[in-house]
């Protein structure tokens, strides 16, 4: 095809976007909903064609428009496969989540301004796939600073809450010590070339770059992509900011904004610089093991049905990063087609959280909408009242458990497979690295099965263990049918793994120094790795898992002719059952907190009052425990104190008196000439 | 290309798993008795339960769902899913084309995971517990398995079952390298804890505070009590058979010659007896472990899989 066909496209992308913005002159609320969910879904599906169109080797989209910021060089687009990927990512995201926020979204007109909301998410969404397809660094950064912005309003949304506000003030601190950081990056990697720092033109410089300035690139690169993908120790905002948001937002920036921060290390490391040192390697599998395993741990004890998400956006941050390092590892060693396979692994595991993330911040959102309750220790039951968001939510967990026969569990076996030529690698250390990263990877995924038991058991089993559990009522078909859709994308992507992943590999090839040919996967029905060392059909095991499931019920229906009688749970000949018997989320996290409490280090308080007279009778108990992250009251804390203590000796410039601040105009105007004149 | 005597033998032989598990854990049973100095039940024993179970009534939880209905299938159907690609008496058959160790390992957490909420759904605080136990050990187990199975497929090359059968089956003296050993001990530690034996979990047990298992399936009955506990009865048959056949693979055919069935037919069961020999010998000389000791026991299998994989590669 022609790539001037896919133009118009792109446009029709940004346009509907822009429609979806246009909510904002809306006259009624409700009008603002439709415009907002009919633009974005227009614009994403735009989007995702268009990145299909890419990916299927269409071309690539070209633009230049020099006279808009002429003085700074001019805006640029260039969307090439790489950034189709990330770009398909964004638009499958947005269409379900868009339909779902549009019911979502309902309660919002009475106490927030929903005409605000539209033009926050139409900036939001445009933002984000400008991101991926920018092609200078002054486009780039712009869209990056538009996304962070947008996406901080959109998260202080509910800004009567108390969390949402402060967990803004987390997103956007972090979010602006992580741009610093990519401005130095880029500007060391722009050096004195002139313009807007074309990409292209960065990638040719990036070669005569001294290898001290390419390190401290990267590690630039690192922090500030990596504070916005959550890795440890800079993801403190990341359960903080995302669950406060209304939850379709919280569900975009789990499944695709996060995404965006290896994107952009990709597009540095990998694309700008050709990839670097073993170190690098190393450093990543060392920050995506300690990432991964730090995120599922907190998502293990938390009770807040959406916090657990958060941490468990950490935890997939992390293998992503894993399987990132290892690619970047595998390429300094002179092994592409190993480098290749872990890199595939890595992002085809960025399109599968995509999709289970997404369906599983919406089934928050729809139990959120549904009982007012984040607290799984309050919910229960939920199962019998909403069947629609337990259903969807179900496979939503068992995915993102990497249990089979869904996605996650494929991307999981792929980073698993992905690891091997480096156990089998011929250099000790390397060998004993990616050992060590497979037991990290082996656990965070036990972890994580235990994770979403407790989620998917404790929310939805049982009985309600509130009145506003017990009242529950299910969702309405704009958030039902968004749920759903993602949902069914579990085991479509798994069916589909083969031709993903080829499209995935061909956007790989040529980045970077890896091997040009698109075909590292032999296509078929059957997964095989490049090495030949592994074969797997996730469409087989689907198959016959549903023809062995549904021949024993045949076979049971045909053997057994037994009666089957309703009655109470057995509760040890003790009448009538209550929900205060039931295991709560906490006692189910307990065994694991208990094994692992070295690194958790909970405050516990327990108290228990004696009977008079006799010390075997207890008169009452309380008990109460609190986790905080010990480690970042360690980095944090200090920090936070020394930025108050420079805010309130600034604070003394402030007087408000008129002639004061009159007298530093003058000032610095003074200065200011003085420098012109000096130079 | 289609393989039809291939696949008729790949369901025989899945359906002789199925056949011969009770059988695995009645003559534990027996064993045990035996050393314990009691006459225990005859080895056909888990049949009867199987056909008695079947023809009960059912009595259902008023607080189940759906999920409870569904567990016994996805439970009862993976642990199949393992068992077709397990090699038993014959290796490579058409369905080694997909069998993948860390396949296998996943396809037997999605039964945990299954059971786990089955034992939520009731609202019952066993179930709760069994669940919770259960989850931690098998998310604490999950890394020695990794490690156990990376060890195997560096020996092999391939993570792929038939070709670590074969592989041994060529270079026979691999299977006394001390890599191959101590993989073997890791795996077994961890059949231990995955299947539910003692010291993690003491499959006798009714006492409240030490189930884990029994804890989980205590509301089910009838059929579902009978298809839930011959899968876990498979389950213990199908990690008998990764340790016989993985690290021992004599005596497996290569062909689906009749004489060479018989043979593989005749040494699996050898291979049976003694992992249940020495199951039923450390169920009777061990007591059950503190749950907070389990940790150390996995522990311990994780570092036997590490010096595994440091010994593979020291020796290659």
């Amino acid at each position: 095809m022609n790539p001037t066909a896919l133009e118009p496209l792109f446009w029709a992308m940004c346009g509907g976007f822009a429609i979806a913005a246009s909510g904002a002159l809306a006259p009624a609320p409700r009008v603002a909903r439709a415009v907002t969910a009919i633009g974005s879904v227009a614009g994403a599906a735009a989007g995702l064609w268009l990145a299909c169109l890419v990916l299927a080797g269409a071309g690539t989209v070209s633009i230049a428009m020099p006279s808009v910021l002429a003085a700074a060089g001019g805006l640029s687009f260039h969307l090439d496969r790489l950034g189709a990927v990330f770009l398909a990512v964004i638009g499958g995201v947005t269409i379900p989540v868009a339909i779902y926020g549009f019911g979502y979204t309902g309660g919002y007109g009475r106490r927030y301004s929903m005409r605000w909301m539209s033009l926050q998410t139409g900036a939001f969404l445009l933002s984000m796939s400008l991101v991926v397809s920018a092609a200078n660094v002054l486009t780039f950064l712009l869209a990056w600073e538009l996304m962070a912005v947008a996406s901080w309003l959109l998260v202080i949304t509910e800004h009567d809450r108390p969390d949402a506000v402060r967990g803004g003030l987390w997103y956007l601190a972090m979010t602006h010590m992580g741009l610093l950081a990519l401005l130095a990056a880029f500007f060391l990697l722009g050096g004195d070339q002139a313009g807007a720092w074309p990409f292209d033109a960065l990638r040719d410089g990036a070669a005569r770059l001294s290898p001290g300035t390419r390190n401290a690139i990267f590690l630039l690169a690192l922090l500030g992509f990596g504070s916005k993908a959550g890795l440890v120790p800079v993801h403190v905002w990341l359960p903080r900011a995302h669950p406060a948001a209304p939850s379709h937002v919280s569900a975009l920036m789990s499944a695709v904004m996060v995404k965006l921060g290896i994107y952009g290390l990709l597009r540095v490391a990998l694309d700008l610089l050709g990839g670097g040192p073993a170190w690098w390697g190393v450093l990543l599998v060392a920050a995506g093991a300690v990432t991964a395993l730090t995120g599922v741990l907190y998502a293990l004890v938390d009770d807040d049905l959406k916090r657990l998400l958060a941490y468990s956006t950490v935890e997939n941050v992390g293998l992503i990063v894993l399987g990132t390092g290892a690619g970047f590892l595998f390429l300094s060693l002179a092994q592409p087609t190993a480098a290749a396979l872990a890199f595939a692994a890595a992002l085809l595991h960025v399109v599968n959280h995509a999709a289970f993330k997404g369906v599983l911040f919406l089934g928050a959102g729809a139990v959120l909408h549904a009982t007012g309750e984040r607290d799984i220790n309050r919910l229960g039951g939920l199962v019998k009242r909403t069947p629609w968001t337990a259903a969807t939510f179900l496979v939503g967990a068992l995915s993102i458990a990497a249990l089979p026969p869904f996605n996650g569990f494929v991307s999981e076996w792929l980073l698993f497979q992905s690891f091997l030529p480096g156990v089998a690698s011929s250099r000790a250390s390397v060998a004993v690295l990616l050992t060590l990263g497979v037991g990290a990877l082996a656990l965070t995924g036990g972890l994580a099965a235990a994770t979403f038991v407790k989620a998917f058991g404790i929310s939805f089993l049982a009985m309600p263990r509130s009145p506003e559990a017990a009242n529950a009522h299910e969702a309405g078909w704009a958030m039902r049918a968004g749920m759903v859709m993602l949902a069914l994308a579990c085991p479509a992507l798994a069916i589909l793994t083969v031709p993903v992943l080829s499209a995935i590999g061909g956007a790989l090839g040529g980045v970077g120094g890896l091997p040009a040919s698109s075909t590292t996967f032999s296509l078929g029905v059957i997964l095989e790795t490049p090495h030949g060392l592994a074969r797997m059909s996730p469409v087989a095991i689907m198959a016959v898992l549903a023809a062995a499931g549904t021949g024993v019920w045949l076979a049971m229906r045909l053997v057994s002719r037994g009666s089957r009688r309703i009655d109470d749970t057995w509760g040890c000949g003790r009448i009538g059952q209550t929900s205060r018997m039931e295991y709560t989320s906490t006692a189910f996290a307990e065994p694991l907190r208990r094994i692992f409490g070295e690194l958790y280090r909970p405050t516990d308080d327990l108290t228990v009052t004696e009977q008079p007279g006799s010390p075997y009778h207890i008169q009452a108990i309380s008990y109460r425990t609190e986790l905080h992250p010990w480690f970042e009251r360690g980095i944090y804390d200090p920090l936070v104190r020394a930025t108050q203590a420079a805010a309130s000796r600034v604070r003394a410039l402030q007087s408000g008196s008129v002639n004061a601040y009159l007298a530093y105009i003058v000032l610095v105007l003074v200065v200011l000439l003085g420098m012109v004149i000096g130079f | 290309m289609f393989d039809v005597a291939g696949i008729a033998v790949e369901i025989g032989q899945a359906l002789l798993s199925l056949a011969l598990a009770p059988a695995l854990v009645g003559f534990i049973r027996w064993l045990k008795a035996r050393m314990q100095n009691r006459r225990g039940a005859p080895i056909w024993q888990p049949y009867a339960e199987l056909r008695k179970l079947f023809r009960k009534d059912m009595v259902v939880s008023r607080q189940a769902s759906w999920v409870f209905h569904l567990a016994p299938f996805v439970i009862f159907g993976s642990t199949i899913v393992v068992s077709l690609l397990v090699p038993v008496l014959v290796t490579p058959l058409p369905f080694n084309a997909v069998a993948d160790l860390f396949a296998v390992v996943y396809l037997l957490l999605l039964g945990t995971a299954f059971l786990a909420l089955a034992g939520l759904d009731t609202g019952s605080a066993f179930g709760g517990m069994g669940s919770s136990r259960e989850m931690t050990i098998a998310a604490i187990s999950e890394p020695a398995i990794a490690l156990a199975i990376l060890s195997l497929a560096l020996a092999a090359g391939s993570t792929n079952l038939g070709e670590i059968a074969a592989r041994t089956i060529a270079r026979p003296s691999s299977a006394l390298s001390p890599g191959h050993v101590m993989a073997f001990v890791a795996l077994f530690i961890v059949m231990l804890a995955e299947t539910g034996r003692l010291p993690v979990d003491n499959p006798a047990t009714h006492l409240e505070l030490t189930m884990i298992h029994e804890a989980m399936i205590l509301e089910y009955s009838g059929p579902y009590l009978a298809l839930v506990e011959w899968a876990s009865w498979l389950k213990l048959f199908v990690f008998a058979m990764l340790a016989g056949n993985l690290f021992v693979p004599w005596g497996l055919a290569t062909s689906l010659a009749p004489a060479a069935l018989a043979v593989a037919f005749a040494t699996t069961l050898v291979k049976l007896v003694v992992i249940a020999a020495g199951v039923a010998v450390l169920e009777t000389r061990v007591a059950k472990l503190r749950l907070f000791r389990v940790p150390e026991l996995l522990a311990v299998s994780f570092v036997l899989g590490l010096l595994a994989v440091a010994s593979s590669f020291s020796l290659r």
